[in-house]
């Protein structure tokens, strides 16, 4: 009877413990949300608001009237959805001859392309501002994109997916007259639908919340994408931090859909990758 | 002449000639092998060549050159940009300013971080949700997270100092003190970093033998000890890659930099890419932030080859 009370009681605190890391955790969020929806009145107040006392979307009518959110919201899809396909399709040939052609000059071909992983995006940034400048991409789509549609974490993270498929699958499928390009799209691309899945939504994640090279190759309004476009809402004085805030959670809106909806496929792909690779 | 060599393999298989046709259809192959290769990386390499090769060799080239304000490179000074990054306090300021900004977040992250990956491995029910929530800022962006930061550091209006004083303790200046300001900075990028952390490191435990526990319970061993002599050990690999993702993201931390302080107060959050980006892009110093972002390279290199040669023969792979 005591060594139940006692489990009752350890279940109780853990269960403390558990919603008070959460709460840490979750405060941030829960204070864009609140301030979202405070009035002006309740924004400027002391000792500050701590929750919503209505739903008013006041806040998210000015956001989107003052400053071409919606715009900024296609931009930044047309990027990152841009950016996604492109890995997939290089990832996925990359991968493809790493895993199930034998060639020469494979070992440091592989090499050079987990090298693009050590070298990082800042250090070639000033030459890729003046290339992309030089050939008038600043503010185009293709600017924004083109430089990242090639992937080393994409590219192993497919391999090591793509070894565990059964090499009799592939000398059989050649055996029957199936070429390469064959193999890898009714049988390799199917088997793979996982993998590329998680690439697929960490890809689009990683390019929705780009910040620096964005900023420095798109200048007119128009072109701008959502993080620079609410980062810039921010340095102008008429903006309130609720309406600050109102556009922070329409930014945040996507990518929490996206998370909450492939949170399973995307974690088990990416910790397959980084625990036992 | 075609007809010659063909009878006499026939009949001396053993002939140099067969030998020398023979091998050439091997490297035939190989090298139709190799092309097929090549034709399936070439997408991948013809990004990486023009995207990343070309310029981390133009990014040194043009680190021994003045530029003009469009970023040409005019007249040849050899490693004059390099002597100036040691002797002016612009880049030694902000190598210090990146080096404890890499203190500040790297072990708070892995701790707190392991801290929520035990919670969320506890067998509870419900515990998926909270699992979810540990793991939610995989999703938020810098921008968006630095404008929050921003509300909650304000002086007068944010949240933070408020529950501070509700605790009983005093005021902070955050962002507007030359003390201040990368700590707080630190903490916002630490609560960006925890997602993928925690995300990691749960992952890593629950690939550890159910059966190692057992055991050691069998023995005796208390939760604590269990901790210690199992659960740390058989995460060394999980820690392992997140102290380099985590010095990798430290060091090129720039977008809580540009929405909150701008670098500063008086240099003080003016960490390497920061500078980098004031040099070129606001002050027309294409060779001087070149040499600095050559020095960011050598830097991460040299922690890379580091991390991997000496590191990793300490770690416990299972």
């Amino acid at each position: 009877m005591s060594n139940q009370l006692q489990n009752t009681i350890k279940k109780i605190s853990l269960y403390l413990i558990l919603v008070i890391a959460a709460i840490i955790v979750i405060y941030p969020i829960w204070t864009a949300i609140t301030i979202s929806l405070l009035d002006d009145k309740q924004v400027a107040q002391y000792p500050p608001q701590l929750y919503p006392t209505h739903l008013n979307l006041d806040n998210f009518r000015r956001a989107l009237e003052q400053a071409p959110l919606l715009r900024y919201l296609f931009n930044s899809m047309m990027q990152s959805s841009l950016v996604m396909i492109g890995q997939l399709f290089t990832a996925c040939l990359a991968a493809y001859a790493f895993a199930f052609i034998d060639f020469k000059w494979r070992n440091v071909l592989f090499l050079t392309f987990l090298a693009t992983l050590m070298i990082p995006w800042e250090a070639t940034i000033i030459p890729n501002y003046l290339l992309i400048k030089s050939v008038k991409w600043d503010n185009t789509f293709q600017g924004l994109a083109l430089p990242f549609i090639a992937t080393g974490f994409g590219t192993f993270l497919l391999r090591q997916f793509f070894l565990k498929i059964p090499k009799e699958l592939h000398d059989a499928a050649i055996m029957d007259g199936c070429g390469h390009l064959c193999f890898l799209t009714t049988i390799v691309i199917p088997l793979a639908r996982p993998a590329l899945g998680t690439l697929a939504v960490y890809s689009f994640l990683q390019t929705y919340n780009q910040y620096l090279w964005p900023l420095l190759i798109t200048s007119d309004e128009s072109m701008r994408t959502v993080q620079i476009g609410i980062a810039l809402l921010q340095d102008e004085e008429r903006f309130m931090f609720n309406t600050v805030m109102a556009g922070v959670v329409f930014v945040l809106l996507p990518t929490f859909f996206l998370f909450i909806f492939s949170n399973r496929q995307l974690i088990r792909g990416l910790t397959a990758g980084a625990v036992k690779g | 002449m075609t007809h010659v060599t063909n009878s006499l393999q026939e009949r001396q298989p053993d002939n140099y000639f067969y030998r020398l046709i023979h091998l050439s259809n091997i490297q035939k192959r190989e090298f139709r092998k190799f092309i097929i290769a090549l034709l399936f990386l070439s997408p991948s390499l013809i990004i990486f060549i023009v995207f990343v090769f070309i310029p981390l060799f133009r990014t040194v080239y043009l680190s021994t050159f003045l530029t003009n304000p469009l970023g040409k490179p005019v007249s040849f000074v050899g490693l004059e940009q390099y002597r100036r990054l040691f002797a002016t306090p612009v880049f030694l300021n902000s190598l210090q300013r990146s080096l404890l900004f890499v203190a500040y977040t790297v072990p708070s992250t892995i701790v707190v971080s392991l801290g929520l990956a035990l919670l969320g491995n506890l067998r509870l029910k419900g515990i998926a949700v909270f699992r979810m929530f540990f793991s939610l800022t995989i999703a938020v962006s810098a921008a968006t997270s630095s404008l929050i930061f921003l509300y909650l550091f304000h002086p007068a209006l944010g949240s933070l100092n408020y529950l501070l004083s509700l605790i009983g303790l005093q005021a902070v200046p955050w962002l507007v003190n030359v003390n201040t300001a990368l700590p707080a900075i630190a903490i916002a990028s630490v609560w960006l970093q925890i997602g993928l952390n925690t995300v990691i490191l749960l992952a890593a435990m629950q690939g550890i033998s159910e059966e190692l526990y057992e055991s050691a319970m069998i023995d005796g061993a208390n939760y604590w000890q269990q901790f210690r002599n199992i659960t740390i050990p058989m995460l060394s690999s999980a820690f392992f890659f997140l102290i380099v993702v985590d010095i990798l993201a430290a060091f090129q931390t720039f977008t809580q930099i540009h929405v909150m302080t701008s670098g500063g107060p008086v240099n003080s959050t003016n960490v390497l890419v920061f500078s980098i980006y004031r040099e070129f892009y606001f002050n027309g110093q294409y060779g001087f932030a070149a040499a600095q972002a050559v020095m960011l390279f050598l830097i991460m290199l040299g922690l890379t080859i580091f991390q991997f040669g000496i590191l990793e023969r300490q770690v416990f792979y299972d």
